[in-house]
């Protein structure tokens, strides 16, 4: 059973038992535009929660993704190098970016859940 | 991931005539030197940029700035020689139907402006040269030019017209449809073609590399001509995202970024602008600085850029030489759709501008790889001859 969670800098983190798999929301890529590039994290990379550990780029600018937890990364999606309008096309499925070993679960805690996510969007927009 | 920019409180800016028609096509409009402008449709700008090289785009570009400059004695020669005192281009010889690209150049041989004057071919219009100049510098160029210009010509910005750009290899199917005199007008010209049953002054030039159009309608009838041309199941609206991803593929200069009031028109690589007669001759501001360049090489000039592999160098981005010494910087950069991969355009050392040369962008503080590159990206396809 898989649980899901949303930051303000629009990633969702779905938690399955101590890993999270972390990508950027539909709601992000529609801001973004199209995507023509996309970087992820080495495996085996250690990130702390606020810092950005991918890149996500439309035709106009580079924005970061940060890590919403803490933990090492221990996989990688490799499709998006390749493919990057997949994030637009799949941002919460296919197009997830990075998966980590939570190091504090009690930082999920400070995320959102899905409702308070949309509601944080709706105020926002 | 950091947010990105919300939809354009646009309050204080001003709005083009065709702004309605904009939101209704469900443009995201973003602020653009004062005006809310549409950087893009539904479509996106992938799609759009994609578009413009295949069949035809529509732009929107009238919040550009529009000038006569009228000569008080109806004389082509004397309105010809006040703006050769202002811009290095040859003016004189500018034939009746053409237009020229040049730049108003300050005391110290950077460019203020860059910008295209036409002259008109109706016998009416003798003494009139007619100006577009950047949106961004308007006002700019228009304060420069009065306190240089003397009484025997007068400076006329001119808000009746909104002008749009039809750009594309089915440019010319569009508009041929409406006036088969299109097809006589070549690159660089310009006469009046029949649109929609108003007489337009078009130019066939652009800022996107392709074949097109540029078109100043009359204001009151500037939306149904825009819904005529777009009624063509061949044009589609392009906002400025992808006016910028296109011109960056023609290696064309964009104004504040890739030439500026440091910039000399030799570093920028536009001699080609100068005419011989007035690289020999000078008589414009910071003639003694641009002849030099000329004649031994300037310090420094504008590349193109090719990064290896698929991430963006965007401007501002340090420029390394093979053993990590910083030669330049990125001007202009992002992702080329028809190139297919990320381009740029910078300055670098004029010892490290040869295509080919091997150079580092700094991306997000490590050095990639990139090469200096012949520009245009995507193939220039103007109707020369």
């Amino acid at each position: 059973m898989s649980q899901e969670y949303y930051s303000e800098d629009h990633e969702y983190i779905r938690v399955e038992g101590d890993i999270a798999t972390i990508g950027i929301t539909n709601h992000a890529q529609e801001q973004l535009g199209d995507v023509v590039y996309a970087e992820v994290p080495e495996v085996g990379r250690k990130v702390s929660v606020g810092e950005a550990a991918a890149v996500v780029e439309s035709v106009k600018a580079a924005s970061e993704v940060y890590a919403p937890v803490s933990g090492e990364v221990t996989e990688a999606n490799s499709e998006l190098d390749g493919n990057p309008a997949l994030v637009n096309e799949d941002a919460e499925g296919a197009a997830w970016f990075f998966k980590v070993r939570l190091a504090d679960k009690s930082e999920l805690n400070k995320l959102m859940s899905r409702e308070q996510y949309d509601k944080f969007v709706a105020e926002n927009s | 991931m950091a947010e990105t920019s919300a939809v354009a409180e646009d309050l204080e800016l001003k709005h083009t005539p065709l702004h309605a028609r904009h939101v209704d096509l469900g443009a995201k409009m973003v602020p653009f030197a004062g005006y809310s402008m549409p950087v893009q449709y539904p479509l996106g700008v992938l799609k759009e940029h994609n578009w413009t090289r295949e069949k035809a785009g529509l732009f929107d570009v009238s919040h550009m700035g529009i000038a006569y400059l009228r000569a008080a004695d109806g004389k082509h020669e004397t309105a010809a020689a006040a703006l050769e005192s202002l811009v290095p281009a040859d003016i004189l010889n500018l034939k009746p139907g053409r237009q020229r690209y040049t730049q108003l150049v300050n005391d110290s041989g950077g460019i203020i402006d860059d910008l295209m004057v036409a002259r008109s071919a109706d016998p009416d219009h003798a003494g009139w040269l007619y100006l577009v100049v950047n949106a961004s510098r308007k006002d700019v160029d228009y304060a420069h030019m009065n306190s240089r210009l003397s009484g025997d010509v007068e400076l006329m910005p001119f808000d009746g017209f909104t002008l749009v750009a039809l750009q594309g290899p089915d440019a010319i199917n569009v508009i041929a449809k409406h006036d088969p005199a299109a097809h006589e007008l070549p690159f660089m010209g310009t006469a009046p073609l029949k649109i929609a049953g108003h007489d337009i002054h078009a130019t066939r030039s652009g800022y996107t590399g392709e074949d097109g159009f540029e078109l100043p309608l009359p204001n009151e009838h500037a939306a149904a001509i825009w819904d005529e041309l777009l009624s063509d199941e061949r044009v589609e609206a392009i906002g400025l995202g992808a006016r910028d991803s296109l011109r960056l593929e023609a290696g064309l200069c964009l104004y504040g970024h890739d030439i500026d009031e440091t910039t000399s028109p030799v570093e920028a690589g536009l001699t080609w602008s100068i005419q011989k007669r007035r690289r020999e001759g000078g008589g414009f501001p910071g003639a003694e600085r641009i002849q030099r360049e000329i004649t031994n090489g300037p310090a420094r000039k504008r590349i193109g850029i090719k990064p290896e592999g698929r991430a963006p160098a965007r401007e501002g981005t340090i420029i390394q030489d093979a053993g990590g010494n910083q030669i330049g910087s990125v001007t202009s950069g992002g992702f080329g759709p028809t190139a297919g991969g990320p381009v740029a355009m910078g300055y670098v050392a004029s010892s490290h501008a040869a295509a080919g040369t091997e150079i580092a962008l700094l991306v997000r503080g490590k050095p990639m790889p990139a090469t200096v590159a012949e520009m245009p990206f995507a193939p220039h396809r103007y109707k020369r001859g």
